[in-house]
């Protein structure tokens, strides 16, 4: 569903991410892994539209997407979470889930206006998808704080929330695991899993938690210096030579 | 205190918030724009005064129909000023910013002096540079206090401004807080780059600043050249500058903290021109606001800004 094909992206005389190509399929999921400054959060910004790719295409459920804006590569059903959290912190918890189901609904100022039949149900139908997802990740009781005023692992898991509120086709998630506890890791992972297995999502994965890469992902790919160095499933990256000498260094 | 000094005082205290009102609707529009782009529009004080022009165009065209029913000439007035300010709001941010953006922060600013400059020019060769005068149509008012003394009044020129204030300050706060694009704009306020992320088309959140910053100030064009019964194109500079004052004085980016400060801002300059002189009152108010950058940099409501990692 998710094809890159050759991506670059050339920052002046840095190249960044030089030839990555991958593939993500129906309810899999996919990890790219590397060491610090691999270039794994640069493809990330090149498949969600931040960036424009110097070179190389990318398609998503059969349309090229790396010339169109983000907004409308979201509204395609694509969303994804940065390393650090960026909700809206100065909006209610409710409120960041709400806003983030824009796309879905496509009624004109008119219609808010005169709160048509229309305009009602869907108003009804995003807080219904808004309650469900609160309740998933556990946050319904916070539903009225403002979000900035949650504590962090909850935080993250309202991120995912309001990813998920958009009805994706696919989740790209930017180290969703970085500064959570092992218990909360532990959750992240059910969750994930959960997100593959009911909503049918794919999803794109990040991740330093070598025990998470390697628990939950269908596959993986793995980046060093901006190139692709190998891929496959777990064991097999795991007995890699090559990925071995990257991550710890020649001996 | 005596019930004389009380009037005055009282009657300043009117006045104040008369100014006051209209500053309001036009610092909206400063902090609405600054708290999703982050730019000072500084071309605002021109829609206001080109709202002031329609409405006395339109005043004007419907006397001339002989249509002068008060309910219906006010509301026209309204209208065509608010559509067509609104009109020249969303081509500004279309024509000088749009472009611009993610360029420098000096760029869109030196565009907006350019179009603050090019606008006052278009309406002086449109309709001449002298100052174009109109009859008041709201007369009359209330008086309170003793026959032989001083007499405080209320006229319905003022009652007439606060009342359309506060429901466009009213609609506005509701809009914000409860509609669908006012949530949009609230989260483009926050994280632009995150909120097309989600999928909010954020160069229509943009345009609906623009065009809603536009609208108020259109408002506060027919209220004020409906009290002060005379207009010229170089009315929008020192409006603006005072509008622009208010909303830094109650924090830039924050809607109550626009209301707040252009409340103090006519209050400060009512009181100043009648406690003191006149010709004071301008340097009282930018006084006030070298002031609060001095000692309160973020305003009174504004929020100091967390650095971002």
């Amino acid at each position: 569903m998710l094809s890159v094909n050759g991506i670059s992206m050339q920052f002046g005389g840095l190249l960044a991410v030089n030839g990555v190509s991958l593939e993500v399929n129906q309810d899999e999921i996919v990890s790219i892994i590397g060491p610090n400054g691999a270039g794994k959060t640069t493809v990330f910004n090149c498949i969600s539209g931040f960036y424009r790719p110097t070179a190389g295409a990318i398609t998503f459920n059969g349309q090229a997407i790396h010339n169109l804006p983000d907004f409308k590569i979201s509204r395609l059903g694509m969303v994804r979470t940065f390393q650090h959290v960026r909700l809206f912190n100065k909006m209610t918890v409710i409120e960041n889930l709400l806003v983030a189901q824009h796309r879905h609904l496509n009624t004109n100022l008119l219609s808010g206006l005169f709160k048509t039949p229309a305009y009602r149900r869907q108003e009804d139908k995003a807080m219904e998808r808004a309650a469900y997802w609160l309740r998933k990740v556990d946050l319904l009781e916070f539903a009225n704080r403002e979000a900035g005023t949650l504590a962090y692992g909850q935080q993250r898991r309202l991120e995912i929330a309001r990813c998920m509120v958009t009805e994706p086709d696919i989740l790209l998630l930017d180290e969703p695991a970085a500064g959570l506890n092992p218990r909360e890791t532990k959750d992240l992972d059910e969750l994930i899993l959960s997100i593959r297995h009911c909503y049918n999502v794919s999803v794109l994965l990040i991740e330093h938690d070598m025990g998470l890469v390697m628990g939950i992902s269908d596959r993986i790919y793995v980046v060093n210096q901006g190139t692709p160095l190998a891929s496959g499933a777990p064991d097999d990256i795991k007995a890699n030579p090559d990925v071995i000498k990257a991550y710890l260094g020649e001996s | 205190m005596n019930l004389e000094s009380l009037l005055y005082f009282i009657q300043q205290l009117l006045n104040g918030l008369t100014l006051g009102s209209a500053y309001a609707l036009i610092a909206i529009g400063y902090t609405m724009v600054y708290g999703i782009i982050g730019m000072i529009n500084f071309a605002h004080g021109e829609i206001y005064m080109i709202g002031t022009y329609v409405a006395f165009l339109a005043i004007t065209a419907l006397a001339m129909l002989g249509i002068e029913y008060l309910p219906v000439v006010f509301l026209f007035a309204l209208m065509s000023s608010v559509l067509v300010s609104s009109a020249f709001g969303w081509s500004l941010e279309r024509v000088a910013y749009r472009p611009l953006r993610g360029s420098n922060r000096l760029i869109p600013l030196i565009s907006a002096i350019g179009m603050s400059i090019f606008l006052q020019n278009y309406v002086r060769l449109g309709q001449g540079s002298r100052d174009l005068a109109m009859p008041s149509l709201v007369t009359g008012g209330w008086t309170f206090g003793p026959e032989d003394g001083f007499q405080a009044s209320l006229s319905y020129m003022q009652l007439l401004i606060f009342v359309v204030t506060f429901v466009s300050m009213t609609a506005l706060t509701l809009f914000i807080a409860r509609s669908r694009m006012g949530k949009a704009c609230r989260a483009v306020s926050q994280d632009i780059g995150m909120a097309s992320l989600l999928g909010i088309n954020t160069n229509r959140v943009i345009s609906a600043t623009f065009v809603i910053g536009a609208a108020l100030a259109a408002v506060a064009g027919v209220l004020l050249g409906m009290q002060y019964g005379v207009a010229n194109p170089f009315i929008g500079f020192i409006a603006g500058l005072k509008a622009f004052t208010a909303a830094v004085l109650g924090g830039i980016g924050s809607i109550p903290g626009a209301m707040l400060g252009a409340m103090i801002l006519g209050i400060a300059e009512s009181m100043t021109a009648a406690y003191f002189t006149t010709e004071y009152k301008d340097v009282v108010a930018f006084g006030l606001l070298v002031l609060i950058l001095l000692f309160r940099p973020t305003g009174l409501l504004g929020k100091p800004e967390v650095e971002k990692i």
